[in-house]
């Protein structure tokens, strides 16, 4: 069936199964690879985009659910790459291999919209669904204060 | 390793044969991964290309050849800070390319943590050759002696007359100049790249989502595969329907694949392939697959028994691998003994981005795209698997979304290519989360036995160490029956104790799935049992652990196992440029104690706990501070790690490898475990399969690289093993309980 996205402000009609995981119609039919199969049940986070300004995961959320909505993927945070979130990730030389991060980051830039100034235990709350498993932890919690702090 | 590596390759080799030849690529019509520094410029009219690793071009350009896997260690950044640095060019004007999989190259297995150790010299030489080269034509265009010339930031100058010549301008001067056979190398303090922070070069592309990994190479008119596989390895498919599943829609076809092999080698597992025009509708096809499995010999493969089986080979004498002194005769005049096991499961290498690859099979030849750790591997296995010359295949090597060893294995680029050979059209196959925990090639699951007689001090006089697990070797051999040497060498045969009688057996133990390598391989069991038994020691003649671990170090020497009749290869490198120098050890045994504030004074429920270990010729010390919450349960607050890994090109990515280190070893030390039941992984998921999250992680990882002029050793893997020990090792401290298996969410703790 055809379904009407919103992806980044751009609109397009896919042909797709109305139970089809936004993830991969993100990624096999839009053509955005920016957004990461990592688990396909919503434990890891490789997948988050943004839907209506909110944080989700998109390997758990349909497309059917998701037509009509704001869709937010990691290619279109900012037009140049210089999203203070963005910015803050290299400052830090955040990524090892980099897989996680475009999730990562999302959650972090959703995390900051809600809780300009967040906390330690803020983080660890709105970054807990997001594995990295190369351990970028602590330089993840770094640059989210310093972006948050405008330092980026 | 490298024993087992070698069995594999002679394998390959014989079947494959050793072909040359013209390559011709499949033409492809997608975006193509591509490095994110790539510099755009018109093709250049000549080049300097001294070796297979540098070309400098006209327009001043510098292309240099990653032929190392980019997973996570920074080696996208780190191998162009070395050809770069004695290159004498400026960062700002290099290219990195990613090289394809080709033997012209040399070794690009990338794992065993040897980008840089074993190739230091080869990356310093690339450059030098080059700007040798660069200084004869200028000496040469100026009629001036060599000797009056230098290079220095991307340009050659002649000090007594200040004439000065840019690289690119002088490159249609080199070409009468000869390769130097031996360039000079650079003086260390002369050093511009080589020891600094440099930022990450893919940073941009990670950050922005355009890096491309194995699982986002696109194909015009591609087809995405899920493959059933049998539960139990090696096990057939009997019969299958899939009527259902080519009315689900998007399916294109269904194919068996073919049998899995005996041994496993790299080769595809079989079972039953969907394709389809996305992978939701492959892995829907799939779901909707009936499949009839004969489970085959190791259908009834069971965790809980096999443990009993593993345990029993660590009870009875087991094959000797290294012995020192005799051990019978100080049981007589001991003051007292000790003795522990240790157990450790299975684990799953379980990167960010599962196993995933793209072939495209036409016209007799064959292109790949694959997040490998081993590109050649991989060539020669697709090359045998579809039946075609390899000088027909091409293996392109993308950004790999985490490796951890699972990815050295190309049984998942076989099986792409395969099916587009099948289908004729070019496929992407990507395993899912649960294909990757319940079919990968797992860590051993191991069992070893400590005994140590004990002087009045509470120093041993004897150890006795029997280590049993399911060989890495079985993968490659059906007829093994336990440990090879060469896994012995991981950390426990170079036990650097002072111990006067010491000897160390390998039990027998049969696979029943395919076993593989994960970051530091046995070292992570064989450190746990041995900085954990040292502990113990400690604790039971009430010695403070460093002032005790010390002391069983002993004086300074350069420990030889082979000396006392091991089998012993120094993980492939000269024990004389890396010895095992018990020195360096307790260097960084105290140094980290020192950085962690050793014997402050704690809270109730604190305890602080530190292993020190050395593996892939460097030696790092990691202290960790536990707490018990209010749950009882367990929380690292903070860890600190020293690393003495000689020479250090990029100091910023050592220091993010033992920050990751930290975490893995973690994640291993407090929930990882796989299981089988009935020949099946009964794991799937990162729900049964938890790592560590953002809310575990511990305050800050602190981390020192000690300076030491020495050769480089490895970086990516040798943080992981002393983590858990440390952990078991603070707990104790916190609370008088002994952990002597992993993982500790078995203990009830996590």
């Amino acid at each position: 069936m055809a379904v009407d996205l919103n992806i980044n402000g751009k609109a397009y009609s896919i042909d797709a199964d109305k139970e089809m995981p936004l993830l991969w119609a993100i990624r096999d039919l839009v053509g955005l690879t920016g957004t990461k199969y990592g688990c396909g049940k919503a434990l890891c986070g490789a997948c988050t985009v943004h839907l209506d300004g909110a944080s989700i995961r998109s390997c758990s959320v349909s497309v059917a659910i998701a037509a009509g909505k704001k869709i937010t993927t990691i290619e279109g945070l900012s037009a140049d790459g210089e999203h203070p979130v963005q910015v803050a990730w290299r400052k830090f030389n955040v990524p090892q291999c980099g897989y996680c991060q475009s999730g990562q980051i999302m959650s972090a830039v959703a995390l900051l919209e809600r809780i300009p100034q967040p906390t330690d235990s803020d983080i660890d709350t709105a970054m807990g669904g997001n594995i990295c498993r190369c351990g970028t932890y602590t330089r993840i919690r770094k640059a989210i204060h310093s972006a948050a702090n405008g330092q980026s | 390793m490298n024993s087992i590596r070698r069995i594999s390759r002679r394998q390959f080799l014989t079947r494959t044969g050793q072909a040359t030849g013209g390559m011709v690529l499949a033409v492809t019509l997608a975006p193509v991964f591509t490095p994110g520094n790539a510099l755009a410029g018109p093709p250049a009219k000549s080049v300097l290309a001294p070796n297979v690793f540098v070309n400098v071009r006209e327009d001043g350009i510098v292309e240099i050849y990653c032929y190392r896997s980019e997973m996570g260690q920074g080696i996208r950044t780190g191998l162009p800070q070395v050809i770069a640095d004695e290159l004498e060019a400026d960062w700002d004007r290099i290219s990195v390319i990613q090289a394809q999989g080709d033997e012209k190259y040399g070794d690009q297995n990338t794992d065993g943590s040897t980008s840089i150790r074993k190739h230091f010299d080869v990356l310093r030489t690339a450059g030098a050759s080059a700007r040798e080269m660069l200084v004869a034509a200028a000496a040469q265009l100026w009629n001036v002696p060599v000797g009056e010339c230098e290079a220095r930031n991307h340009a050659v100058r002649h000090r007594a007359s200040g004439k000065r010549a840019g690289y690119g301008e002088l490159v249609p001067h080199t070409a009468g100049i000869a390769v130097p056979e031996a360039p000079t190398f650079k003086a260390r303090k002369d050093y511009r790249y080589i020891g600094k922070p440099m930022d990450l070069l893919d940073a941009k592309a990670m950050t922005t989502g355009t890096a491309m990994y194995g699982i986002d190479t696109v194909l015009l008119d591609m087809l995405y595969a899920s493959i059933e596989r049998c539960p139990a390895q090696g096990g057939l498919v009997r019969s299958f329907d899939a009527s259902a599943a080519r009315k689900i829609p998007g399916v294109v076809a269904v194919y068996e694949l073919p049998k899995p092999s005996t041994p496993p080698l790299f080769n595809v597992l079989g079972g039953v392939a969907v394709l389809a025009t996305n992978t939701w509708s492959a892995q829907q096809g799939r779901a909707a697959l009936k499949i009839e499995w004969d489970h085959g010999v190791n259908g009834a493969y069971d965790s809980e028994n096999y443990r009993k089986e593993l345990v029993a080979s660590t009870r009875n004498p087991g094959t000797l691998m290294l012995n020192r002194g005799d051990i019978s005769k100080a049981t007589q005049g001991a003051a007292s003994s000790h003795s522990a096991d240790y157990y450790a499961p299975h684990l799953s290498q379980a990167p960010m981005e599962p196993p995933a690859a793209v072939a495209s099979v036409a016209d007799g030849s064959c292109e790949v795209w694959a997040c490998t750790q081993n590109p050649q591997e991989t060539r020669d296995t697709v090359a045998t698997t579809i039946g075609m010359d390899k000088d027909r295949v091409a293996v392109n090597v993308t950004l790999l979304g985490g490796g951890f060893g699972r990815k050295s294995k190309p049984d998942f680029a076989a099986e792409a290519a395969w099916l587009s050979k099948q289908s004729g059209r070019p496929v992407k196959v990507t395993w899912t989360r649960e294909d990757d925990l319940r079919h990968g090639y797992f860590h051993s699951v191991s069992a070893q036995h400590v005994e140590a007689n004990l002087d009045e001090a509470g120093m041993p006089t004897s150890w006795l160490h029997r280590t049993a697990f399911p060989s890495i070797s079985s993968t490659f051999d059906s007829s093994n029956k336990g440990p090879s040497a060469g896994e012995l060498t991981l950390g426990l045969l170079d036990i650097p104790y002072a111990i006067p009688n010491l000897r160390i057996e390998a039990g027998d133990a049969v696979a029943h799935v395919r076993i593989g390598w994960l970051r530091s391989v046995c070292n992570v069991y064989h450190a746990f049992a041995l900085s954990s038994f040292a502990d113990e020691l400690a604790q039971k003649s009430g010695t403070d652990p460093v002032a005790y671990l010390a002391k069983l170090i002993g004086p300074r020497r350069m420990l030889d196992p082979g000396q006392d009749g091991a089998e012993y290869d120094n993980y492939g490198q000269s024990i004389e440029t890396h010895p095992i120098d018990t020195g360096r050890i307790v260097a960084v045994l105290e140094q980290v104690a020192k950085n962690a504030g050793w014997g402050r004074k704690l809270p109730r429920g604190r305890g602080l706990g530190i292993a020190v270990h050395r593996s892939f010729l460097s030696t790092v010390g990691t202290v960790a501070e536990v707490g018990k919450d209010a749950n009882g349960k367990l929380r690292v607050l903070e860890l600190w790690t020293v690393i003495d890994a000689g020479t250090v090109v990029n100091p910023d990515r050592v220091t993010a490898q033992m920050e990751g280190a930290g975490i893995f070893g973690m994640s291993l030390a407090l929930y990882g475990e796989i299981t089988a039941r009935d020949g099946a992984i009964v794991q799937g998921n990162f729900d049964t399969y938890p790592v560590v999250r953002m809310n575990e992680a511990p305050a800050n990882i602190n981390v020192q690289i000690m300076s030491v002029d020495a050769p480089p050793g490895g970086v990516g893997e040798p943080g992981v093993p002393p983590v858990a020990p440390a952990i078991a090792n603070a707990w104790f401290a916190a609370t008088g309980e002994r952990l002597r298996e992993l993982p500790f969410r078995k203990a009830g703790i996590v």
